[in-house]
C-alpha cells in the first residue's frame, strides 16, 4: 500500500467517505475508531441493561423463581462485568478517540495502527467474555471474583475461566490504547497549546490513562496468578496449599479503586467542557480543577483497603485507609464547587447536553457523600456488601458516569455525525431517565440499611423487603424507557439530512472550528493557540460567529494508511488465551499457533510498506 | 421555548417530592427484622453512633450544596441573544475556603471514626463467653468450647453478657452479619476472624451471610436467640444433656441437673419471642412408631453420614449442620425455611428443589419416609 | 518510519515512538512490582509440601540432616553478571549504529544476543535442574512464585533477544542506517529495562536470605 497522498486528481468534498465493511475493518482514522468503540460500546450497554432489568424483575417479589439462582449469579456478575469493562470504559475510550486530538489541533493520534488494534481487541475481549453464554456458563462469581470461591475446587466450570481470560484480553486493550493517548497528549497538541492550556476533558483523560497504565498491571498479576491456580495446579489463593484468598482481594483492590477513578474522571471531563459552555462563561477555577484530578488519581492508589473493613484488619490498618479516603472528598468537593462556580454568575442555555451535566452533579453529589459515609469503618461495617453500597456506586457510576457521557453524546453528536439531536426528545430522555434512575437506586440506600445483602438471588417475604424492591423494578422500567426514547431519537435523526453547523452551541474549543463531522485530516491548517478557550478568544477578535468553515481538500496532507495488520495481531492476543482455556484438549499446540498468529501480526505490522515515509502527523501538512 | 420546558418542569418537580413520601413511609426500621439501624448491642451501638455522625453532616453538605445547584439553576436562566455573562475565570478565596470547610468537616467525622475503630477492635473484657462460628456453604455452625456443645444456624447468646464470636470457614470466604447486634465480619479458611458484643434486649433475630459465597449465598441466614441469663443456662443445661446416645425426647418440664447447682431445676419452656420464635409442630415422643422408623432411615439413607445428632463431643468437620436441636430451631435450611412439620418433610424429600446447588442430594425419600424422618428429628430438641 | 536525529515537531520535541517505550516501561514496572511482592508473600513457604527446599544450608530439626541450598548462587551471578555487561555492549551497538559505524554496530549487536542466549540458557537449565530435584510450580509456594516471577522475566528476555536478532538482520541488510537508529534505541530502552528488573529480582530472590 503506497502513502496516500491527497493531491489535485483526488479532492475530498467535506462529507464524502470511504464506504464499505473492508474501509471499517482496515480503518486507523481515531474517528472512526471512536464511532466503532462508541457503538459496540452502547451495544454491550443495552445488554448490561437487559441483564439489569432481568435481575430487577426476579428481585420484585420474595422467594421469587423468575430466574434460578445459577442464572441470577450469572446475570449479576455479568452485568457488573459488562457495566464497567464493556460499557462505561469503551464509552469514555469513544471520546477519548473521536475528540482528544480535534481538542488539541492533532491530525490523529501517535500511533493510528495501534489505536485500531485497542478497538479489535476490546471486542475481541467483549465477546469472549460474553461466550460464556453460549455454553451456559457465563461467570458467575461476582466481577471482583474473590479467592477461594474463584478455585477450581469450588468452581469447576468454566465461568470463571471467560471471565478471567475475557478480562486479559480486555487489559491488554486498555494498556495499549492508555499508551497510545498518554504519548499523544504528550506529545501532539497543537502550538501554543501548553499543558495548562488543554481543554479540562483532555486533562482528565490524560491523567485516566496514567491510571490505567499504573493499575490495569496489578490486575493482570492477579488474574495470571488464578489461571496459574486453575490451570496449573499452584495454591496461591488456594488456603490448603498455603495460599491466602486475602492476598487476591488486596491485588484486585490495588487496581479495583484506581478503576472507579478511571471509570469517573473522563465524566468529569466532559461535564467540565459542557458546563461552560451552555453557561457562557469558562470553567471556574482551571488550575483548582487540574491538580484536584492529579491528587484524586495519586491518592486512589492509597485506599484500596476500605473495600476491605470488613476483613477485619486490625484498628492502624482500618484508620489508614480510612482516612485516606476521607482525604480522597476534599478535591471531589472542590470539583463540584467550581462545577457550581462555573454555572454561577452564568447565562445558563437549557439545551439537552447541559441538562444532563447538570443532572450529572446532582446525582454525583449523593454519590460521594454516600462514599463518604463508607469511608468509616464502624459505619461501613454495617452497610458494606448491602444494597447501600449497590445505591452509592450507582449514584456515582450511573448518576456520575453515565449521565456525563449522555451530555457528552448529545454535546458531540452534531460534530461526530453531522446532525442534531433532537431537543424535546432529549428532554425527555433526561426526565425519564432523572426519574427512572432515582427510582430504582435511592430506596436502596433505605433496603441496604435495613438488612437486604447483595448479591442474593431472592430473599424472605418476613424480612420486608418488598415493597422497596417493587419500586426498585418499576423504576427498572422507567429506565427502560428512556434508553428507547434515546434509541428513538437516534434512528429519528439518523434519517435527517446531515446538515449540523460546524458549531452549534457556541463552543469554546478547537473541535468546533472545523465541519461536522471533519474530514479525514481534521484541520485543513494546523491550529495555533493563545490560551484557553481558544475559539471564545477567536471569536471575539473577529467580533461575533465564525462563518461555516470549509474542509479543505487535504491536499498535500499525509493521512496514515489502512491496514489489517492490527486485526491479526489482536486475533492472535486472543486466540493465545482461548488456547489456554482450551489448553486441557489442544495440549501446548494451540498456544504455539496462537503465539505464532500473534507474531505474523507484529512482524508485518512493524515491517508494512508505505509507513516507511509516514511521518508523525503532528503538525501542517508536509 | 422556554414555556415549554418550564411547564415540563412543574407535574416532574412533583414525582422527587411523592417519592420522598413513599420512602419515608416504606424506611421506618422498625418493620424490617433484619435492619441496621435498631441497634441492640454496645458494639452495633458504636457504628451506629458513627453512622448517624456522618449521616447528618452529610445531609446538611447534601442540603446546602443541593440547594446551590436547584438556585443556579433557576437564578442564571439566560436567552440565547441575552450579552455575555462576566468571563470570570476563578477566586482564591473563595476556593481556599470551600477547600478548608470540607476538611474540617471531614475532620469532625474522623475523630468519632477513629475512636470507634479502637473499641470496635478492642478485646472484650470481664465475663466473656467465647463461642466458635464456623461458615459453611450455606449454613453456620456454632461451636461453645466451654460447655463442649456444638448446635447450627441458631447462636443462644445470653443478655447482658459479652460474647466473643471467633470464626472462621470450613470452605470459602463467608461474612457474618447479625446486624442488630454487629456489623459484618468476614469469615476465612485459614484465618481466624473475631466480633464481639453484649446483647440488652431478648428475642430472636436474623442474619445473614454477607460475602457472596456460591450459588445459595442468599439462602445462608441465621437466627441470634438472645435470651435472658436463666433462660440461656437452662439452655446450655439441656443441650449438656444432648450427648452420644440420641436421646429420647423427654417431655417438657422435666427436671435436669445443673453441674454448678447440685440440684435440679424446672426445665425450660422457650417463650415465644418475634416472629415465629419456635417450630410449629406437635409435642414430640419417643413413643411414636414414626420414630423409630426415623430413627433407622436416618441411618439407611445415609444421613448419619453428613449430620450428626449429638451436641456434645460432636465431631468436628462435618458436611451438614449438627441437628440434636433441629426439631426446635425456628427455621430451617440455614434461618430462612419456617420449621413446620410440612417444610421439613419437603426438605427432607427434595432438598434440590428447596435449595438448589445445596450439598445434600435428593436421596430418594419418599412421603412415607420423610414423615418418619420428619418425626424422628422433630423429636430432637 | 522516517527517523530525524534532530528535534522533531512534536510537543516535547522528542519521537513519539520514544516516549512509547518509556511509557510502556513504566507500566511494566507495576507488573514486575505486582510480581515481586507476591514474591515476597509466599518466598518463606520453602517449608510447606514434602520435601523443604531451602534457600541456603538447613539443618531439618527431626532429622537432624543437613539440607544444601537449591539456588546455585554461583551460576546465577555469572548470568547476571552477562546480562548487566549486555546493556553496556548494546549502548556500544547504538554508539555505532548511530554513527553508521556498521562493523561496531554489528559486532556489539551481536555480543548483547550471545549474553542474552547465555542467560536464557541459564534460566532453562535451573528450572529443569528444579523440577529434577522436585521444586515444581506446583509443590509449595515458593516454588510456585519463584518460577512465576523469573519465569516471566525469562518471557521478557527472550522477546528481547528475538527483538534484537530482528534487529541484526535488519543491521546486516543496511537497514539500520543512522537515521533509522531509533528502532535500536526502541530495543535498548527495552534492553536496558529488563536488565534493570534482573538487577532487582537477583538480590531478593537469590541474595537475601
Amino acid at each position: 500500500m503506497a502513502t496516500t497522498v491527497l493531491d489535485q486528481h483526488r479532492v475530498h468534498a467535506a462529507h464524502e467517505e470511504k464506504t464499505g465493511l473492508w474501509s471499517w475493518i482496515t480503518t486507523v482514522d481515531h474517528k472512526r475508531i471512536g464511532v466503532l468503540y462508541g457503538a459496540t460500546a452502547f451495544f454491550f450497554f443495552l445488554l448490561g441493561g437487559l441483564e439489569a432489568l432481568l435481575i430487577r424483575i426476579q428481585l420484585a417479589k420474595p422467594d421469587n423463581n423468575f430466574l434460578s439462582p445459577e442464572a441470577y449469579n450469572q446475570l449479576f456478575t455479568m452485568h457488573g462485568t459488562s457495566m464497567i469493562f464493556l460499557a462505561v470504559m469503551p464509552l469514555s475510550a469513544m471520546f477519548f478517540n473521536y475528540m482528544i486530538p480535534l481538542l488539541i489541533g492533532a491530525r490523529d493520534v501517535a500511533f493510528p495502527r495501534l489505536n485500531a488494534f485497542s478497538y479489535w481487541v476490546f471486542l475481541l475481549g467483549g465477546l469472549f467474555l460474553n461466550a460464556g453464554f453460549l455454553f451456559g456458563a457465563a461467570p458467575d462469581q461476582g466481577w471482583y471474583g474473590y479467592a477461594n470461591l474463584t478455585s477450581r475446587q469450588f468452581s469447576p466450570g468454566a465461568n470463571v475461566d471467560f471471565w478471567n481470560m475475557g478480562l486479559q484480553v480486555l487489559g491488554v486493550s486498555s494498556l495499549a490504547a492508555a499508551v497510545n493517548f498518554f504519548v499523544t497528549v504528550i506529545n501532539m497538541r497543537a502550538k501554543g497549546m501548553t499543558m495548562m492550556r488543554m481543554p479540562m476533558f483532555v486533562w482528565m483523560s490524560f491523567i485516566t490513562q496514567v491510571l490505567l497504565l499504573l493499575a490495569f498491571p496489578v490486575l493482570a498479576v492477579a488474574l495470571i496468578l488464578l489461571m496459574f491456580d486453575r490451570f496449573f495446579g499452584t495454591n496461591f489463593f488456594v488456603p490448603a496449599g498455603g495460599g491466602d484468598p486475602l492476598l487476591w482481594q488486596h491485588f484486585f483492590w490495588i487496581f479495583g479503586h484506581p478503576e472507579v477513578y478511571i471509570l469517573v474522571l473522563p465524566s468529569f471531563g466532559i461535564v467540565s467542557e459542557v458546563l461552560p459552555v451552555f453557561s457562557r462563561k469558562p470553567l471556574f477555577g482551571y488550575a483548582a480543577m487540574v491538580f484536584s484530578g492529579v491528587f484524586i488519581a495519586f491518592l486512589g492508589f492509597g485506599v484500596w483497603a476500605h473495600h476491605m473493613f470488613a476483613t477485619g484488619m486490625g484498628p492502624f490498618a482500618d484508620t489508614f485507609f480510612s482516612l485516606a479516603t476521607m482525604l480522597i472528598a476534599i478535591p471531589t468537593g472542590v470539583k463540584i464547587f467550581n462545577w457550581l462556580g462555573t454555572m454561577w454568575g452564568g447565562s445558563i442555555q437549557y439545551k439537552t447536553p447541559m441538562y444532563f451535566s447538570i443532572g450529572f452533579i446532582a446525582m454525583f453529589i449523593i454519590g460521594g457523600l454516600s462514599g463518604v459515609m463508607h469511608a468509616s469503618p464502624p459505619a461501613d461495617t454495617q452497610q458494606n456488601d448491602t444494597y447501600f453500597i449497590v445505591a452509592h456506586f450507582h449514584y456515582v457510576l450511573f448518576g456520575g458516569s453515565i449521565f456525563a457521557l449522555t451530555s457528552g453524546a448529545y454535546y458531540w453528536w452534531p460534530k461526530m455525525f453531522g446532525r442534531l439531536l433532537d431537543e424535546r426528545l432529549g428532554k425527555l430522555h433526561f426526565w425519564l431517565m432523572l426519574i427512572g434512575f432515582n427510582l430504582t437506586f435511592f430506596p436502596m440506600h433505605f433496603v441496604g440499611l435495613n438488612g437486604m445483602p447483595r448479591r442474593t438471588w431472592t430473599y424472605p417475604a418476613e424480612l420486608g423487603f418488598e415493597t422497596l424492591n417493587q419500586l426498585e423494578t418499576a423504576g427498572a422500567f422507567v429506565l427502560f424507557l428512556a434508553f428507547s426514547v434515546f434509541l428513538v431519537n437516534i434512528f429519528k435523526t439518523w434519517r435527517g439530512p446531515r446538515n449540523a453547523p460546524a458549531d452549534p452551541w457556541n463552543g469554546a474549543t478547537l473541535e468546533w472550528a472545523i465541519p461536522s463531522p471533519p474530514p479525514e485530516w481534521n484541520f485543513a491548517e494546523a491550529p495555533v493557540v493563545q490560551g484557553r478557550d481558544p475559539l471564545w478568544e477567536t471569536k471575539r477578535e473577529r467580533g461575533g460567529r465564525l462563518p461555516e468553515p470549509s474542509p479543505g481538500t487535504g491536499a498535500g496532507i499525509h493521512i496514515p494508511n489502512p491496514s489489517y495488520w492490527p486485526l491479526i495481531t489482536a486475533v492472535g492476543v486472543a486466540a493465545i488465551f482461548a488456547a489456554i482455556m482450551l489448553s486441557h484438549k489442544t495440549g501446548p499446540w494451540g498456544i504455539i499457533v496462537a503465539v505464532s498468529i500473534l507474531f505474523l501480526g507484529v512482524f508485518n505490522w512493524v515491517f508494512e510498506k508505505g509507513y516507511s515515509e509516514f511521518t508523525t502527523p503532528a503538525h501542517g501538512g508536509h | 421555548m422556554p414555556e415549554r420546558t418550564a411547564a415540563a418542569r412543574r407535574p416532574a418537580r412533583l414525582v422527587p417530592f411523592l417519592l420522598l413520601l413513599a420512602l419515608v413511609a416504606g424506611c421506618s426500621p422498625e418493620r424490617y427484622p433484619q435492619t441496621a439501624l435498631l441497634p441492640l448491642s454496645d458494639y452495633a451501638r458504636i457504628g451506629d453512633h458513627v453512622q448517624d455522625q456522618t449521616f447528618y453532616w452529610a445531609l446538611g453538605v447534601f442540603v446546602l450544596v443541593e440547594g446551590a445547584l436547584l438556585y443556579a439553576i433557576f437564578r442564571f436562566r439566560g436567552r440565547p441573544d441575552d450579552p455575555e455573562p462576566p468571563q470570570i475565570h476563578g477566586n482564591t478565596t473563595i476556593e481556599i475556603i470551600w477547600t478548608l470547610i470540607p476538611a474540617l468537616i471531614l475532620a469532625a467525622i474522623a475523630v468519632p471514626t477513629v475512636k470507634g475503630i479502637f473499641e470496635t477492635n478492642a478485646s472484650p473484657t470481664g465475663d466473656v463467653l467465647k463461642i466458635e462460628v464456623i461458615g459453611h456453604q450455606w449454613w453456620w455452625e456454632f461451636r461453645y468450647p466451654d460447655l463442649n456443645v456444638t448446635t447450627a444456624n441458631e447462636l443462644h447468646v445470653p443478655v447482658g453478657r459479652t460474647v466473643e464470636l471467633l470464626q472462621n470457614s470450613a470452605d470459602v470466604v463467608h461474612s457474618f452479619w447479625p446486624p442488630r447486634f454487629a456489623g459484618k465480619r468476614d469469615v476465612f479458611p485459614g484465618r481466624q476472624t473475631r466480633i464481639w458484643f453484649k446483647a440488652d434486649s431478648a428475642g430472636l433475630f436474623p442474619g445473614q451471610c454477607a460475602e457472596f459465597c456460591g450459588i445459595q449465598h442468599a439462602r445462608m441466614a441465621f437466627q441470634v436467640r438472645a435470651s435472658s441469663p436463666a433462660e440461656y443456662d437452662a439452655w446450655a443445661a439441656h443441650m449438656r444433656t444432648l450427648g452420644p446416645k440420641p436421646a429420647a425426647a423427654a417431655p417438657r418440664g422435666d427436671s435436669v441437673k445443673t453441674a454448678s447447682a447440685g440440684g435440679t431445676v424446672q426445665g425450660p419452656k422457650v417463650p415465644a419471642q418475634g416472629p415465629q420464635a419456635k417450630a410449629d409442630s406437635a409435642t414430640p415422643s419417643s413413643q411414636d412408631p414414626e420414630y423409630a422408623k426415623g430413627e433407622q432411615l436416618f441411618k439407611m439413607k445415609g444421613c448419619i453420614g453428613c449430620h450428626s445428632l449429638q451436641a456434645v463431643d460432636a465431631p468436628k468437620g462435618m458436611i451438614g449442620p449438627n441437628l440434636a436441636t433441629v426439631g426446635s430451631r425456628a427455621y430451617i435450611a440455614a434461618g430462612w425455611l419456617r420449621n413446620t412439620d410440612e417444610n421439613l418433610e419437603h426438605w427432607i424429600r427434595e432438598p434440590q428443589t428447596v435449595k438448589k446447588g445445596v450439598l445434600m442430594p435428593n436421596l430418594g425419600v419418599t412421603a412415607e419416609e420423610a414423615k418418619a424422618l420428619r418425626a424422628y428429628l422433630r423429636a430432637h430438641q | 518510519m522516517s527517523d530525524h536525529a534532530e528535534v522533531l515537531d512534536t510537543s516535547t520535541g522528542l519521537d513519539s515512538r520514544k516516549l512509547a517505550i518509556w511509557t510502556f516501561i513504566g507500566s511494566e514496572c507495576m507488573f514486575f512490582a505486582s510480581l515481586i511482592s507476591n514474591y515476597l508473600v509466599h518466598k518463606e513457604q520453602w517449608m510447606s509440601g514434602p520435601g523443604p527446599f531451602p534457600h541456603e544450608a538447613w539443618t531439618d530439626p527431626a532429622t537432624g540432616k543437613v539440607l544444601e541450598p537449591i539456588i546455585e548462587v554461583p551460576l546465577v551471578t555469572v548470568g547476571t553478571a552477562l546480562l548487566l555487561f549486555s546493556s553496556l555492549f548494546i549502548v556500544l551497538a547504538l554508539y555505532g549504529a548511530q554513527r553508521g559505524r556498521r562493523g561496531m554496530m554489528l559486532g556489539w549487536l551481536g555480543a548483547t544476543i550471545m549474553c542474552g542466549l547465555f542467560f536464557v540458557g541459564m534460566q532453562v537449565y535451573e528450572f529443569t535442574h528444579f523440577v529434577h530435584k522436585g521444586l515444581t510450580l506446583q509443590r509449595n509456594l515458593f516454588g510456585a512464585s519463584f518460577f512465576t516471577l523469573t519465569g516471566f522475566h525469562g518471557t521478557h528476555v527472550t522477546i528481547g533477544v528475538i527483538w534484537l536478532i530482528t534487529m541484526f538482520i535488519l543491521a546486516l541488510r543496511g537497514q539500520l542506517t543512522p537515521e533509522r537508529s531509533l528502532k535500536l534505541e526502541m530495543a535498548a530502552l527495552y534492553w536496558h529495562f529488563v536488565d534493570v528488573v534482573w538487577i532487582i529480582i537477583f538480590p531478593v530472590v537469590y541474595l537475601i536470605k
